[in-house]
């Protein structure tokens, strides 16, 4: 395998665009497109909408613990009904309405056509009809808040008899719709990710061999792959659930040979693996980013590939951490407990391999270098507390506290809001054709940070001393009303305030920098992968002459090279004089 | 950094790289044991998690060191990776005449660099396996005989408790019912049924570190020793519905003397405060 | 639309696009038929007197739709037969008898349906049927979108065109045929 394929397909794709230039109604252009690109900003834009949702309930519940039963500014009088709906929906919002869509749709949209070299999606109006379920089912969430009775308060796990029964959880509307919502969004994700696989299987540009693919794509088609082989069961639950509800039947019903256990088997079968769908393309932007940056080939590609699809695997066989004191066979606890601390093996040596990366670099701390790097410090945090949530022993101590929800977000937030900045920070040129405004950027960046960790560090002691999460307010427990509780419990809130107010920084420069900011060049970083071969932004049609491939996407600083990138598209120079990489 | 690859130089074949690996896998199990030992003198030992939240029960003490145990051994990852991570920072910071090498894993030595924290990693998670099982089983799959039995049932949105009374058996006359008020003996194997009239409840002390979901349908059995007198919280740990922050109860642990007064003032009045025998 | 996607047209794993992505479909579909099955068998074997239940369905019924289905699948393969030697006509009017045979299928199932909601053998008075109902109710719908893709395609084909979708739709029909084989071994054979 001396070079890659560089004969007969060259630059001979011809271009099939002629009437990209014609002038669409503006509905045809943003409303009705089957560009990626355009599909991928309105994925964009609904996220960051609904991440304003979720996060001022974030704001509100959260104040509403620090300051129990006084006005929250700006929402007023928090009720025990409306507290647990505002948990509720927070985490099925970010999870499914604003990490999903954005790390998964909308990067996965814009990145891998551009990146595999092709000209769009292989089913471009599958991928429309995608956002426009995703859309209906986001419609479906929010019109959920406002029925009669309220939206549905049960947990984002919705466990049964509670979400089964209007009698139990006093929402009859609010929980079906919830379901239905989730349900049709699953739908839409399965369409989208059959499209991500089988664009990034079949539409690769000549030359692009399996180790030619930068891994932001392979995340994201590992991350499909995953969701489509496990939410199919939870499909089937929703399903089920809805019959509950609406239809009198008992699947989850104790009384009439049902089993409410069930749901939560068919619940964290597909959510412990949806942790790690979002994680892995957050994995993958930071497998752009970090090389780019510190100009520096990628330590190991393999090693960060097979660490992936092993943790990928790992994940359908450590559901039941979930559940270790639900019920289930304590006996059953032993297994998982066993397979959810080797999953520390792979993401251990995930983490190695981005450290590594930036050995004997050259680091330049732009915007989106310093995301990436703070989802290295954030998640290792994240990672190793959840040891302490995969040994059973432990668990039984730390389960349902305020440990889970630190733990939980020190791994979330950097997957969904640090990952999302990061990659966003870093594509916007390409995406919008201008620059964001570095020193705001850096302050938002800062801003962001620390009060991150003001709002999770001391939740960790919190939870350790008896928190459990979910409570409406702690005033009703003498034990957990001591200064020290009350102490850390306010400087959360108060972070979790100043957080909120420091996206505005975000937000201006967002919307400032797409009208106003500094013009992008082509490839305004010397990157090397596909996407920065296209104009910025990029035209229907993403490439003016088709690209073909003839190296990995990480060949920084290569020795032999008078410039320190090579672009994975420019022809070797002469026949069988570098070897390309992958030639061992 | 004149030198092009300095990698190509050091990088010994044979032996070489295996006696270094062996080496540092030696040396780090050693400084994660030795930091460990530390851990426990300096930072307070045993006791770091009770001076939080007391340990009243007889397994309390045992979950605690799972927790140490672990919170050692990640202790020492954690900050290990930080500190490589910010040293690289610093060390590889952009600045005139420093260029960037062109290294990846096929250089043996930095291979080595990765597979030796590999195997130490899968150590360390064996350790914490073995512990953890260990103190589950002990807590969860096993449990001591029992010196009374009580019957917990959880509703929305509150909790009912029916102590064996005099006689100490659970379903006879004397059986006293409270409502959100459990007495139990100091230092005396308590087992427990655990039952749910309408939704998932989750029995939780957390002084105790006991914690365990009543399921609709099912009775689920569970023990635990208080080993400290007083009063402490109950606390629901599964969400079920409005009211899940509204169902505080108490648990009294109680002396001997205490404990009889208890039940005879029960048997005395034929019912508590707030308690009617309703279940 | 504007003109053709080069993406579309490319197979770089090797295989058609189509065809990959009909086999990403039925990937996609295992599991959520695995979610209703796998619970479905966990539980049998917790409560055995839901054997009753499964006695009152009708195995004469099932075997004849799964023979149905069989022939269908048949159908479905010779169509993609005639499809390989460009014969249009020939491959839709096979195709269109592989849809007959699901729509007899469906009026069949529909039939069995009316006599257990007949006896009051519903999802309200047993969680046995409730399975059973949710299990051939999704199959059903999977039945009832593979007929209607059988007869567009069918109709495409007339005129010979997309001939290789002859092929894809085959899969699809296999697929739900083997879907079926597990349904009616899980809820009518075993007692």
């Amino acid at each position: 395998m001396a070079s890659h394929s560089v004969t007969a397909h060259g630059h001979s794709e011809p271009h099939g665009h002629h009437d990209a230039h014609h002038e669409e109604h503006w509905f045809l252009k943003y409303c009705w497109s089957t560009d990626h690109k355009m599909i991928a900003k309105q994925y964009l834009l609904t996220g960051l909408f609904m991440a304003l949702i979720g996060g001022f309930f974030a704001y509100v519940f959260r104040w509403q613990l620090a300051f129990p039963n006084q006005p929250v500014p700006f929402f007023g009088i928090v009720t025990p009904a409306s507290y647990n709906m505002m948990i509720t929906q927070h985490g099925t919002i970010m999870i499914f309405f604003v990490a999903m869509p954005v790390l998964l749709a909308a990067f996965g949209n814009y990145l891998i056509p551009l990146m595999v070299g092709a000209d769009d999606m292989v089913f471009p109006r599958l991928n429309r009809a995608s956002y426009q379920v995703f859309l209906i089912s986001s419609i479906i969430l929010i019109w959920s808040f406002f029925v009669p009775g309220g939206g549905f308060g049960g947990a984002w796990t919705a466990y049964p008899p509670l979400s089964a029964g209007s009698q139990f959880n006093l929402t009859p509307s609010g929980s079906t719709l919830w379901v239905v919502a989730v349900a049709v969004e699953f739908v839409a994700f399965l369409m989208g990710g059959i499209n991500f696989i089988v664009t990034a299987m079949n539409a690769r540009a000549p030359g692009m061999k399996f180790e030619d693919v930068p891994l932001a794509v392979w995340m994201i088609v590992i991350a499909s792959i995953m969701f489509m082989m496990s939410v199919g069961p939870l499909i089937a639950g929703s399903v089920m659930l809805i019959m509950d509800q609406n239809f009198g039947t008992h699947f989850f019903d104790p009384r009439t040979g049902g089993d409410p256990v069930l749901w939560q088997h068919l619940f964290w079968f597909f959510g412990h693996p949806e942790v790690y769908v979002v994680l892995l393309p957050a994995l993958g932007f930071l497998a752009e980013i970090l090389p780019v940056f510190s100009r520096k080939k990628l330590f190991g590609y393999r090693t960060l590939l097979y660490s992936s699809i092993g943790t990928a695997c790992l994940s359908f066989f450590v559901w039941a951490h979930h559940q270790f004191i639900s019920g289930i066979d304590p006996r059953m606890a032993n297994v998982f407990a066993a397979t959810t601390v080797l999953i520390s093996i792979p993401i251990a040596e995930i983490m190695f391999v981005f450290i590594a990366t930036l050995y004997r670099s050259s680091i330049q701390f732009t915007v989106p270098m310093l995301w990436a790097l703070s989802f290295v410090a954030e998640f290792l945090v994240g990672g190793v507390t959840g040891i302490f949530l995969g040994a059973s022993g432990a668990d039984i101590h730390f389960h349902d506290t305020y440990f889970v929800l630190a733990h939980f977000h020190y791994t979330f937030f950097p997957i969904a809001i640090i990952g999302s900045f990061a990659g966003l920070t870093y594509w916007f040129p390409k995406m919008f054709g201008r620059h964001l405004n570095e020193g705001l950027g850096r302050l938002h960046f800062w801003i962001t940070i620390i009060s991150f960790n003001f709002i999770w560090m001391p939740l960790f002691f919190t939870g350790i001393m008896g928190d459990h999460r979910r409570i409406y307010s702690f005033a009703n427990f003498p034990d957990l009303m001591t200064p020290d509780r009350i102490l850390l419990r306010e400087i959360s809130s108060v972070a979790t305030a100043v957080m909120g107010v420091a996206q505005i920084l975000f937000f201006a420069n967002f919307f400032w920098s797409m009208y106003k900011g500094r013009k992008a060049e082509d490839n305004p970083y010397g990157a090397n992968t596909l996407e920065w071969r296209c104009p910025s932004p990029p035209p229907h049609g993403n490439f003016a002459v088709m690209p073909t491939v003839y190296r990995g996407p990480y060949e920084y600083s290569h020795p032999d090279r008078e410039s320190d990138f090579w672009p994975q598209d420019e022809p070797p120079v002469g026949q069988g004089g570098l070897k390309p990489e992958g030639a061992h | 950094m004149a030198e092009q690859h300095p990698s190509h130089e050091r990088g010994g074949s044979g032996w070489q790289p295996l006696a270094r690996s062996v080496f540092f896998t030696t040396f780090l199990g050693a400084v994660i044991v030795i930091g460990t030992v530390l851990f426990y003198i300096f930072a307070g030992g045993e006791d770091l998690i009770a001076r939080m939240i007391p340990a009243n029960s007889s397994f309390a003490g045992d979950i605690d060191f799972v927790i140490l145990i672990i919170a050692g051994i990640v202790g020492f990852w954690f900050f290990a990776s930080l500190f490589a991570f910010f040293v690289l920072l610093y060390q590889s910071r952009r600045r005139p005449g420093h260029k960037p090498e062109y290294l990846d894993k096929h250089d043996h030595q930095l291979h080595t660099w990765i597979s030796w924290p590999h195997w130490l990693v899968i150590a360390c998670d064996l350790i914490i396996i073995i512990v953890a099982v260990k103190v589950w089983h002990q807590v969860k799959q096993v449990a001591p005989p029992a010196d009374t039995v009580i019957r917990v049932v959880a509703q929305q949105w509150g909790w009912t408790f029916r102590h064996p009374g005099t006689d100490n058996k659970l379903d006879t006359a004397d059986d006293i019912v409270t409502i959100d008020r459990l007495h139990v003996p100091l230092d005396k194997v308590v087992h427990f049924e655990l039952q749910s009239r309408d939704v998932m409840h989750d029995f939780s002390v957390p002084v105790f570190r006991l914690k365990q979901d009543a399921v609709p349908g099912r009775t689920i059995k569970g023990w635990f020793k208080p080993v400290k007198a007083g009063a402490f919280d109950i606390q629901c740990a599964e969400m079920c519905g409005i009211g899940h922050g509204l169902m505080p109860a108490r648990i009294f642990v109680e002396t001997p003397e205490q404990h009889a007064a208890f039940i005879e003032d029960s048997a005395r009045n034929a019912s508590v405060p707030g308690g009617q025998p309703i279940y | 639309m504007s003109g053709q996607i080069i993406a579309t047209g490319r197979s770089a794993a090797g295989m058609p696009t189509g065809k990959l992505a009909v086999w990403m479909v039925i990937a996609s579909e295992i599991p959520i038929f695995g979610g209703i099955l796998a619970p479905y068998l966990m539980h049998r074997i917790g409560h055995p007197d839901w054997g009753q239940m499964a006695a009152s369905l009708n195995v004469w019924i099932g075997t004849f739709n799964t023979g149905l289905l069989v022939t269908s699948s048949l159908f479905a393969m010779l169509a993609h037969a005639a499809a390989e030697r460009g014969n249009g006509p020939l491959a839709a009017a096979r195709l269109r008898l592989a849809a007959y045979g699901g729509l007899i299928f469906l009026c069949v199932k529909a039939y069995e349906w009316y006599t257990k909601i007949a006896h009051d053998h519903v999802p309200q008075t047993g969680t046995f049927y409730g399975y059973y109902f949710s299990a051939t109710g999704l199959h059903g719908i999977h039945i009832l979108a593979g007929v209607a893709i059988l007869l567009a395609i069918a109709a495409q084909a007339e005129k010979g065109k997309n001939l290789g979708r002859v092929e894809l739709i085959g899969i699809y029909w296999h697929f739900v045929d083997v879907v079926w084989f597990f349904l009616f071994h899980i809820f009518y054979i075993i007692r």
